[in-house]
């Protein structure tokens, strides 16, 4: 028997720790879009919701009933094996996404040395179910949004690696959270210093990998109605809703984990106020993924959106040569100091 | 016993969408099976230790390559490709070619001898991890046949640029 439970323990853990992670982040989920539409209300000068609840606090428990029960349709012209499993895809890839990330020292559901790769493989994964809604609802809108967004993806993500392989180089490792504790061992506590030029990079490749203004062509509502998704109904849109905001969450906390020192804060400060050493390393981390999750919004609500060729301009021609002389600079310095 | 388990389904499973992919009649059906068989071969990668090959093979075949296979077709017109019969022209050529090849992989499997043991055993990778082992490998050891590959890559790179420019 002994045997038998040393053996189910683990999984048992494991499973705990799986459902914690998406319970939160799926709560963190629904306050992030009542949190969008306030912060983007206020910034147009509108309160945003009010109705449901105080302040319209329970507004986010309104919309998901609302998307629960509402009639699911799938197009008769549609490939319909396709049309069920892309969003389902897309979903997969955006919460296993959230295996890898370590929310405070030792809390991560895996602990795996790959941790880097697997968030950008995760993140090529999720193209797949956009491009599939695309092709499969057999609608011009949400073709070219799913063609757009294929494009998009595959200029970014190009952008996006090539902006963490100066992290890579300053930490030796891939894994995110040897990444956390290699920050704490120089005096600046987080690789956004030296690695300001990278994390631009990263930043702006974040915007187009989840979608966002100013790089939201694959669901310009002006011209695409809603872009790729436009066929969805009911829950299966509401899956697409739900991983682009998870989709977010995760970009967050990777610009959290590898350019901002992840649960810690830098030396400098708290050696300078040794009180801030008492707070949790849990709420750090929330507290920096919050202000990228604002940053999300704050861009949307001031940024106009981009043409498609200036688009693919700012990637490959600015971007990935920014990202290429930051690797050979960070290589350099790196072998110089040691 | 578990680990022959895993490589079994495995194997069978590579085996059986591979059939999938090339009997499909629908080009995009085609690239999803072939989708779950790069998902495959990374499970066998990560079997073997090579987790950077696994997430490598994830980020480029699944991430980049076949994404734009998937952006090639959807430029078709599906509704004449669809149409098409997949399996046309010189197929007796095709028979030969693969029962040759056939033929000489059963033949270099009769005169397989196992190499001698390197430096990199199972617990050695693991304490260094697999990513530091194979960047050594490839810049002290493989120098010189990395460096070729490199370069037929830059000329890949430059090709395509030339072919792009011609029209304007």
């Amino acid at each position: 028997m002994s045997l038998n439970f040393d053996l189910i323990m683990p999984f048992i853990f494991i499973l705990v720790k799986i459902a914690i992670v998406i319970g939160v982040t799926m709560l963190h989920v629904m306050y992030c879009t009542y949190f969008e539409r306030k912060v983007i209300g206020h910034m147009q000068v509108r309160l945003g919701p009010m109705r449901v609840g105080p302040h319209g606090l329970l507004q986010p428990l309104a919309d998901g009933l609302k998307l629960f029960f509402k009639e699911d349709i799938i197009p008769t012209e549609s490939d319909k094996a396709v049309f069920k499993l892309a969003p389902i895809i897309f979903t997969f890839a955006a919460m296993s996404s959230l295996a890898v990330i370590p929310f405070y020292n030792g809390f991560v559901v895996a602990n795996i040395n790959i941790g880097l790769l697997y968030i950008l493989a995760m993140s090529s994964l999720g193209a797949y179910g956009v491009v599939m809604a695309g092709w499969s609802s057999n609608s011009k809108f949400s073709f070219l949004g799913g063609l757009r967004s294929s494009a998009q993806v595959i200029s970014y993500e190009v952008a996006m690696g090539m902006s963490l392989i100066g992290v890579m180089l300053l930490a030796g490792s891939l894994n995110l959270s040897e990444i956390v504790k290699a920050q704490q061992q120089h005096w600046y506590g987080m690789y956004l210093i030296p690695q300001c030029v990278g994390y631009f990079v990263f930043l702006t490749a974040a915007f187009a990998e989840t979608n966002r203004t100013p790089f939201d062509l694959p669901e310009a509502e002006s011209e695409l109605v809603a872009g790729y998704f436009v066929e969805y109904s009911g829950f299966r849109f509401a899956l697409y809703f739900v991983s682009e905001y998870i989709g977010m969450i995760v970009m967050s906390s990777m610009a959290v984990v590898c350019f901002w020192g992840g649960w810690t804060l830098p030396p400098f400060i708290t050696n300078a106020i040794p009180a801030l050493l008492l707070i949790p390393g849990l709420i750090i981390f929330l507290a920096k993924v919050y202000f990228h999750i604002f940053l999300f919004y704050w861009v949307r609500a001031t940024v106009p959106r981009y043409r498609y060729d200036q688009l693919m301009a700012l990637g490959w021609k600015v971007l990935l040569p920014l990202a290429l002389i930051n690797i050979v600079v960070t290589s350099i310095v790196k072998f110089l100091v040691a | 016993m578990l680990p022959k388990i895993f490589f079994g389904y495995f194997s069978i499973a590579m085996i059986f969408v591979s059939i999938l992919i090339i009997t499909r009649r629908n080009p995009i059906h085609s690239i999803l099976w072939m989708l779950v068989l790069f998902f495959h071969i990374a499970g066998l990668y990560l079997f073997l230790n090579a987790e950077f090959l696994a997430a490598v093979q994830m980020i480029l075949y699944a991430g980049a390559i076949l994404v734009l296979f998937l952006f090639v077709i959807m430029m078709l017109n599906l509704r004449k490709e669809v149409e098409v019969e997949r399996f046309l022209g010189e197929w007796p050529i095709a028979v030969f070619v693969g029962g040759a090849t056939l033929v000489l992989v059963i033949m270099a499997l009769t005169t397989l001898t196992q190499g001698p043991v390197g430096q990199y055993t199972v617990e050695a990778i693991q304490a260094e991890t697999h990513v530091k082992a194979l960047g050594k490998a490839l810049y002290t050891e493989y120098l010189y046949p990395f460096e070729i590959a490199s370069l037929i890559l830059l000329i890949a790179v430059v090709g395509a640029m030339v072919l792009a420019k011609k029209r304007t």
